[in-house]
């Protein structure tokens, strides 16, 4: 292991950039912006190789935390500057900086205006979702989740579309209602514990009354991040109106957060008011999987439709989630990252038509294999990964899930795989109209297929859909320690607890 | 026995009244053409008060039979307060000038409020915090009504002077009941009282306390009696208004703290609920009222009726780690109000003042880092991190979470989020709206260094958030040591 603070690095470098894009790049318009373009590509470049190191030195057979670096920050209240990754986060610190440089690259013809500010927002967006994945202390962690709302707000309303403030505005104040309930969930659990460290915090047992309070405080603020039915209607909006690297953030990172939330928090920290409300979890997350399928079924604009179907695989990871089964729970992470992958590659093809013909609306399309057949392939390698085709990584994120599922509770499996169903349905319907068909429009008869950039842009996406499909295992290894321990630690716990009730009966 | 009594503990006080009566002086020969000097001068001398202020040696020093006290809650305080008031004068340079307003007697009656509020935040008895509620309030009523041919700020200044004499007369008479049925006007007496358990105190006396505390919340703005805020905050120059928002109010709010933690602090259960409600109709109708506000200076006034009920969550709490969310929230205030006046001064479009919100459109276009630093402050305002304002706010929530005040916590992040949406529409006119006219290219340079420190101070207090914790934690300290 190295013994310099490799978190700190990935985590800052991108902010370091995006000083330097501010500060020192100026001069005429079009020469700031090719210049701003391009650093924040080199910058965001070399933290994505910067963190690859994180891999390689990995160690996946303990499921304690690695590259910890512990600075006094308030010392007065025993708060600190703690970071550090485990099985569970440190695939999510690669996937955030994976996608940055993406994001750049896919930005590079698309956004004209204001290109230095755009490239500042998304360069401190990629520090704040790194260090949201590596916060060890809770203080610090609120602080990261909530500061990913400013750059988030300002990239959806600057250089969203049309309906881009009314997003924007549902977005962040959604979002900020339901982390304020966190912090004073957090806040009570400081007083309790006496700590706001995460690792002490992991073994401390609350008070099972209390835990289902503090639980709901937190509840509300993942299950919008996730986002869960009912209160995914943000998601949508943001979507539709955020500009394509925006709306590749959001689900590529962002909505992972929520998740990321219930396996840092709810599920280790408070074992028995997880018991206690997985049903609702439940329920929610299969009105989510079929509701939502069936609204993107229905749905004219692509990126909405898109967006539905998001809300629908974020339910398969919330089923995963619960079930608190090696299966299930890997199933969840891997179906994290493979949507991920996935759904940004699909808001990249869909960004590609709309630069093109500046309409995202599904009737206005058709017949595009005749003219771009290379853009067909593409799209159909991440349509069918949305599917789940087995080769590619959507199959094995929901197999895992389903298999752990059965083992809980097999009406949740089986009505979670009527998921999987609708899922193929409306992501093929999507495909025949967008890209078979014939060729009519006239409008359609010209447009040029994927331009080397962006054929750079969707390689690399490609080929981790397949390497996570074809072999998972470096995948699955990462998180193997972690997800057990935090099985054998949630036994532990709920045995404790029956046996204080049994004792106090 | 005759001898002179303690000047120590008042140096700063002393230094302060000597200046303002000598640049008075100066001011008469001078004429108004000596403004500029003597405002740095004034600046000056409040900045070696402050220094005097920690050279007062350490620990809690009684004065003058008991009616003043210096502790490190009151140095503290002190220190904000002196900033705060250096800082506004400073911005009234540029505007005063401008106005041709600029007049001799701003700074000197700035000093003199200045005066007011040192001696309201070293009271220790109901005499002594009078006169300097007095003294502060008497200056604060001609500053505001000091552009005197505007019939907006004459209107202000009037506003002003009607209902803050009100306030004083139920303060009056409340410490008159106080006086009555307990027989002293000193802290240290009244606070001995009710030490022992079994002292109830009558209702006579409750009724003055509660016409006491109607009194001061008049000063610090707290719903229901903030009616005045907002016509004064719109009809006052703008430097004057700015500078009602820091200096009066952090001292209206020690003041506030000091006389319900000292003297009343056993009376505790019995003034708990009244600043619990004050607390809440603050950050109701700071948040709710000023969704619909057109006018920059009428929101801000609104949104310090909010921040106010913000920093009595923490009163409510009534613990030490409430107190020090006190200090810790209005030091965050005062740096994020400077800054955010700042941005309005430099609102001023073919040689006049503009205060319509929309005039801000496009901000970001036409002024970029003036937008980034205006954008700071209202994010700040809001409470979203990485910015001060969101410390401010944690260490609010986290006193009352700690006193189990679930309900007042949880409507206080509620209400959060019901602020963060009228900040926001100024960050959303600023960023997401066509340009509007150019502001004028501003020659003023001080205002832009203020305004480029306080951003500076707002956007890295997570850097430094240690130092000023411990020096709030400190000062809280000295109010529970007895």
């Amino acid at each position: 292991m190295t013994d310099w603070p490799i978190l700190s690095l990935v985590t800052f470098l991108p902010t370091l950039g995006a000083a330097f894009i501010l500060l020192f790049i100026r001069g005429d318009a079009a020469d700031v912006a090719q210049r701003s373009r391009a650093t924040a590509l080199w910058v965001s470049l070399s933290t994505f190789l910067v963190s690859l190191l994180l891999w390689v030195d990995f160690d996946t057979t303990t499921a304690s935390f690695q590259y910890v670096q512990k600075i006094a920050w308030i010392p007065s209240l025993g708060i600190s500057y703690h970071m550090g990754v485990d099985g569970i986060s440190m695939l999510f610190v690669i996937l955030s900086t994976f996608l940055t440089p993406i994001c750049v690259l896919a930005s590079w013809q698309s956004v004209q205006t204001r290109v230095k500010e755009y490239m500042v927002a998304f360069l401190v967006l990629e520090t704040l979702m790194v260090g949201m994945f590596c916060a060890l202390d809770f203080v610090l962690f609120y602080v990261f989740f909530e500061a990913v709302l400013i750059p988030m707000f300002l990239i959806i309303g600057i250089w969203g579309g049309a309906n881009r403030v009314y997003a924007a505005f549902k977005f962040f104040l959604y979002t900020l209602a339901g982390s304020v309930l966190m912090l004073i969930a957090l806040l009570t659990i400081y007083f309790e514990a006496d700590s706001s460290d995460i690792p002490t915090l992991l073994h401390h047992s609350f008070d099972p009354d209390l835990q289902r309070w503090l639980w709901l405080a937190f509840f509300a603020s993942f299950a919008v991040k996730v986002p869960m039915w009912p209160v995914h209607t943000w998601l949508p909006d943001a979507h539709v109106e955020a500009p394509t690297a925006g709306s590749v953030i959001l689900a590529g990172v962002l909505l992972k957060m929520g998740a990321y939330g219930f396996l840092r928090f709810s599920v280790p920290m408070l074992p028995f008011a997880t018991e206690f409300f997985t049903p609702l979890i439940y329920t929610l997350s299969i009105i989510a999987v079929i509701y939502t399928s069936l609204v993107a079924l229905a749905q004219e604009d692509m990126k909405k439709l898109i967006a539905y179907s998001s809300v629908a695989h974020m339910g398969f990871v919330t089923i995963g989630i619960f079930t608190l089964t090696q299966q299930g729970l890997q199933g969840a992470l891997f179906q994290m990252l493979s949507h991920g992958i996935i759904a940004s590659a699909l808001f990249l093809c869909v960004g590609v038509v709309y630069d093109r013909l500046h309409s995202r609306e599904i009737a206005r399309y058709g017949g595009l294999v005749h003219r771009m057949p290379v853009y067909a392939a593409m799209f159909m390698v991440f349509m069918l990964g949305s599917v789940g085709l087995p080769g590619t990584s959507g199959f094995v994120g929901e197999f895992l899930i389903l298999v752990g599922v059965f083992q809980v509770n097999s009406w949740v499996a089986m009505l979670a795989t009527t998921g999987i169903i609708l899922g193929a349905a409306y992501m093929l319907y999507l495909y025949r109209r967008v890209i078979f068909g014939k060729l009519t429009k006239d409008d359609l008869k010209n447009m040029l297929d994927l331009s080397p950039r962006e054929i750079a842009v969707m390689a690399p996406l490609i080929v981790v859909t397949l390497w996570m499909g074809i072999y998972p295992a470096p995948f699955l290894a990462v998180m193997d320690a972690s997800v057990a321990n935090l099985i054998s630690e949630h036994k532990t716990a709920m045995e404790a607890i029956k046996a204080v009730s049994l004792a106090a009966r | 026995m005759s001898q002179l009594p303690q000047f120590t503990p008042i140096l700063p006080e002393l230094i302060i009244v000597c200046l303002a009566m000598i640049l008075l002086i100066y001011g008469v020969f001078r004429g108004d053409g000596a403004t500029r000097n003597i405002s740095w001068i004034a600046v000056l001398g409040l900045l070696v008060a402050a220094i005097c202020v920690s050279a007062i040696p350490a620990g809690k020093i009684l004065a003058f039979d008991g009616q003043f006290v210096v502790d490190d809650f009151g140095r503290y305080m002190k220190w904000l307060v002196l900033l705060g008031s250096a800082v506004a004068i400073i911005m009234s340079l540029g505007y005063n000038e401008r106005e041709s307003i600029s007049r001799i007697e701003f700074p000197v009656l700035i000093l003199f409020a200045t005066l007011g509020m040192l001696m309201m935040i070293s009271a220790n008895g109901l005499i002594s915090l009078y006169v300097g509620l007095e003294l502060q309030s008497l200056s604060l009523y001609v500053i505001a009504a000091f552009q005197r041919d505007s019939v907006r700020s004459s209107e202000a200044g009037l506003k002003y002077f009607v209902l803050g004499a009100l306030s004083s007369g139920m303060l009056l008479y409340g410490s008159s009941l106080v006086y009555g049925f307990s027989g002293t006007t000193s802290f240290t007496v009244l606070a001995d009282l009710f030490k022992q358990p079994a002292t109830d105190p009558s209702v006579g006396f409750v009724v003055g306390l509660v016409f006491v505390m109607a009194g001061l919340a008049f000063k610090i703005s707290a719903v229901p009696f903030h009616m005045w805020t907002p016509d004064v905050y719109e009809g006052a120059p703008t430097p004057v208004t700015a500078f009602f928002a820091v200096a009066p109010k952090i001292a209206a709010i020690a003041l506030f703290v000091r006389v319900l933690m000292g003297p009343f602090g056993e009376l505790f259960a019995q003034w708990q609920q009244i600043v619990i409600l004050m607390s809440v109709l603050s950050m109701l109708v700071g948040a709710f009222a000023a969704i619909w506000q057109t006018n920059i200076k009428r929101l801000m006034a609104y949104s310090s009726i909010g921040h106010v009920g913000y920093a009595l969550i923490g009163l409510a709490a009534g613990s030490e780690p409430g107190i020090r969310g006190i200090l810790v929230y209005m030091t965050i205030y005062l740096v994020m109000t400077i800054g955010a006046f700042c941005c309005i001064l430099a609102m001023r479009r073919d040689g006049r003042m503009v205060e319509n919100i929309s005039d801000l459109a496009g901000l970001s276009r036409t002024h970029p880092m003036m937008a980034l630093a205006f954008a700071v402050f209202m994010f700040s305002m809001a409470g979203i991190p990485p910015l001060a304002g969101f410390f401010g706010k944690l260490y609010i929530f986290l006193a009352a979470v700690d006193e189990e005040l679930y309900t007042l916590a949880i409507i206080g992040v509620l209400t959060s989020v019901v602020g963060a949406f009228y900040y926001l529409r100024i960050v959303k006119l600023m960023y997401f709206d066509e340009p509007a006219e150019a502001f004028d290219k501003d020659s003023n340079r001080e205002i832009g260094v203020l305004m480029t420190v306080a951003a500076m101070l707002t956007a890295f207090f997570i850097v430094f958030a240690g130092p000023v914790i411990d020096g709030a934690e400190a000062a809280a300290g000295i109010l529970f040591s007895g």
